[in-house]
């Protein structure tokens, strides 16, 4: 997924004379050939997040969109301020791609997770909020943001994820997909997760319950005109993110239905709880620790409705 | 050399002994304005900053007041943004906006913030006032202007206090690397921040030395010397191949004389018409 989304910053270099990159001090060869084929417009900067962010902001200001990419905490927690005041007062075109989104880099401890990046990012005005599912949701994704007006937080998943998506899901940044019609039951999810429920969804299906998969790939701006239409008339109501409970794709979600004065179905939110992590392992061992893996989604789900 | 830097320091810090011609009065009361205007503000540290200002605006950087956005000018940015009322002083004088937007100064529906915002004064590059962005933000203007292929150039005047900040050396060490001559970085080295003289809360000395050293050309100049200024800024090489820091020796509320070399003087918040009136009377004398 990562190198879908750099190769796509190489290809919208190439027929947009506005796109440049800016890495920190990414790995050996990264955009090797956008390198080559455009040096005076790609920028490896160091370890250095907060100029990053600055400059990126500076050149967007004189009419530049910078796809700016490094590990998700550092691009997040490390330059908030930057971000925060350069880009989104600015309310400026930059894009910030972040490796590692949620637990996938489980082995390197907590320094290296983004657990909160939803939360943060989302709770700045101006910025969107985006989850991919998967590398090929990652190229419309990348289309899309070209011409998107304000900045974009893109969370990466692990790569490698399986591809769920579908070239005829008419995608758009802000409009969620409907992978798996609802019954009694819909789940509302992001990045990763989705596949998770969507095998959740083939598990419950098996014991006669008809479970809705609503890939929510935008956490920000919400697609509440789903939501309002889809959650009504369910008995109930799960959200399921790789992120703290608080303040991500569950609390979107309740605080839109909430606001839009939907009537709420039982609710499970399905996440992490308020503690870093603990343990290291891999980003599947962790969705087993907090019981995101597709088994245990659908027990979860099951028990919920008995 | 350093019988030099100190002879620069010794006349900025007698620089209230020299009086102020009268454009630097007329500056500075536009800033007695706002400060009127708004019961408040940053007097000590939109004091310092006038000239270098001055000459910027008057003999330095391409600009239009009428098209603000004309992709030609040189970009300013004000990066000790709590100094506003100096920018806004030259803002007005240039016909960026109207002498009366001065009395509206940090009120309700005004556009003239505590800290400049860049979506509401036209001639704004940049909203400040968290400090240690600006610099960073000159760098990417730099970068644009050399990716576009545009002879603008940047200046960015920042406090002394704020480039205790991390992020100023981060951008610093950019500019040095990518050989921005197109970029000017300005501190306004009055050696006062908020607490108290710079010398009690961070040391910055020896601060020409800090700028060489992460790749720029750095000189010192006495930042009140009109005539030393303009010269300056005239033989700077724009295209050469490193950035410049300029290291300005200011005097902290210079042209209030009771207010000069005082902490206290850095922010007020409540200014009694009586003290605004003591203000404007002794800046007459100046």
């Amino acid at each position: 997924m990562r190198n879908t989304s750099l190769n796509k910053v190489h290809e919208l270099a190439q027929k947009d004379s506005r796109v440049v990159f800016i890495g920190s001090d990414l790995g050996v060869g990264t955009l090797k050939a956008m390198k080559a084929e455009m040096p005076e417009r790609f920028f490896m900067e160091g370890v250095a997040e907060q100029n990053v962010i600055g400059m990126a902001a500076g050149m967007a200001m004189d009419g530049l969109i910078p796809y700016v990419n490094t590990i998700a905490p550092f691009i997040t927690r490390r330059c908030y301020e930057q971000v925060a005041v350069d880009v989104c007062v600015h309310n400026l075109p930059v894009r910030l791609i972040a490796n590692g989104g949620g637990v996938v880099y489980a082995p390197l401890g907590p320094t290296h997770l983004a657990i909160e990046d939803f939360a943060i990012m989302r709770a700045l005005p101006n910025m969107a909020v985006v989850a991919v599912s998967d590398a090929e949701e990652m190229k419309r994704l990348m289309d899309a943001s070209l011409d998107w007006k304000g900045p974009i937080y893109i969370r990466l998943a692990k790569g490698g994820d399986p591809v769920i998506s579908q070239p005829t899901d008419d995608f758009k940044i802000g409009k969620a997909i409907l992978r798996r019609e609802p019954g009694r039951v819909l789940m509302v999810s992001t990045g990763a997760t989705t596949e998770r429920c969507l095998k959740a969804a083939d598990i419950l299906a098996e014991a006669g319950i008809t479970a809705g998969v609503l890939h929510m790939h935008t956490v920000k701006p919400l697609d509440c005109e789903a939501l309002k239409a889809l959650v009504p008339g369910r008995d109930l109501l799960v959200t399921v993110e790789e992120h703290l409970l608080a303040g991500g794709l569950g609390s979107a979600i309740l605080e839109c239905l909430v606001d839009c004065g939907v009537t709420l179905p039982k609710v499970k939110r399905l996440g992490l709880p308020d503690s870093f992590t603990k343990e290291y392992g891999s980003q599947d061992s962790m969705f087993e620790t907090y019981g995101l893996k597709a088994e245990q989604i659908a027990t979860t789900v099951r028990t919920a409705l008995a | 050399m350093m019988s030099q830097e100190s002879a620069i320091r010794q006349a900025a810090r007698q620089a209230e002994a020299r009086p102020l011609d009268n454009r630097s009065k007329h500056l500075r009361r536009l800033v007695v304005e706002g400060l009127l205007g708004g019961g408040r503000g940053h007097i000590g540290s939109s004091m310092s900053p006038i000239e270098i200002l001055r000459v910027l605006y008057d003999e330095v950087m391409r600009f239009d007041p009428a098209q603000p956005k004309w992709t030609g000018r040189d970009r300013f940015i004000l990066s000790k943004g709590h100094g506003c009322l100096a920018q806004y002083a030259l803002l007005v004088d240039k016909g960026f906006i109207a002498r009366e937007t001065l009395g509206t100064f940090c009120k309700k529906d005004s556009i003239l913030g505590g800290h400049p915002e860049a979506n509401k004064i036209p001639g704004v590059e940049a909203s400040t006032g968290a400090l240690g962005h600006g610099l960073s933000i000159g760098v990417g203007m730099a970068l644009a202007a050399r990716v576009q292929k545009r002879d603008s150039r940047v200046f960015v005047v920042m406090g002394d206090g704020e480039i205790n900040e991390g992020s100023v050396w981060e951008a610093a060490m950019s500019a040095g690397k990518h050989r921005l001559s197109n970029l000017v970085a300005i501190v306004d080295y009055n050696k006062i921040q908020s607490y108290a003289f710079t010398d009690e809360v961070q040391p910055l000395d020896p601060l020409p030395e800090k700028w060489a050293a992460f790749g720029f050309d750095a000189i010192e100049v006495d930042g009140h010397d009109v005539e030393a200024l303009s010269k300056l800024f005239r033989e700077l090489r724009y295209d050469g191949d490193k950035p410049t820091a300029i290291i300005a020796h200011t005097v902290k509320g210079r042209g209030v004389p009771f207010a000069e070399h005082q902490p206290s003087w850095h922010h007020k918040n409540k200014f009694t018409d009586e003290e605004v009136r003591a203000i404007a009377a002794a800046l007459e004398d100046a």
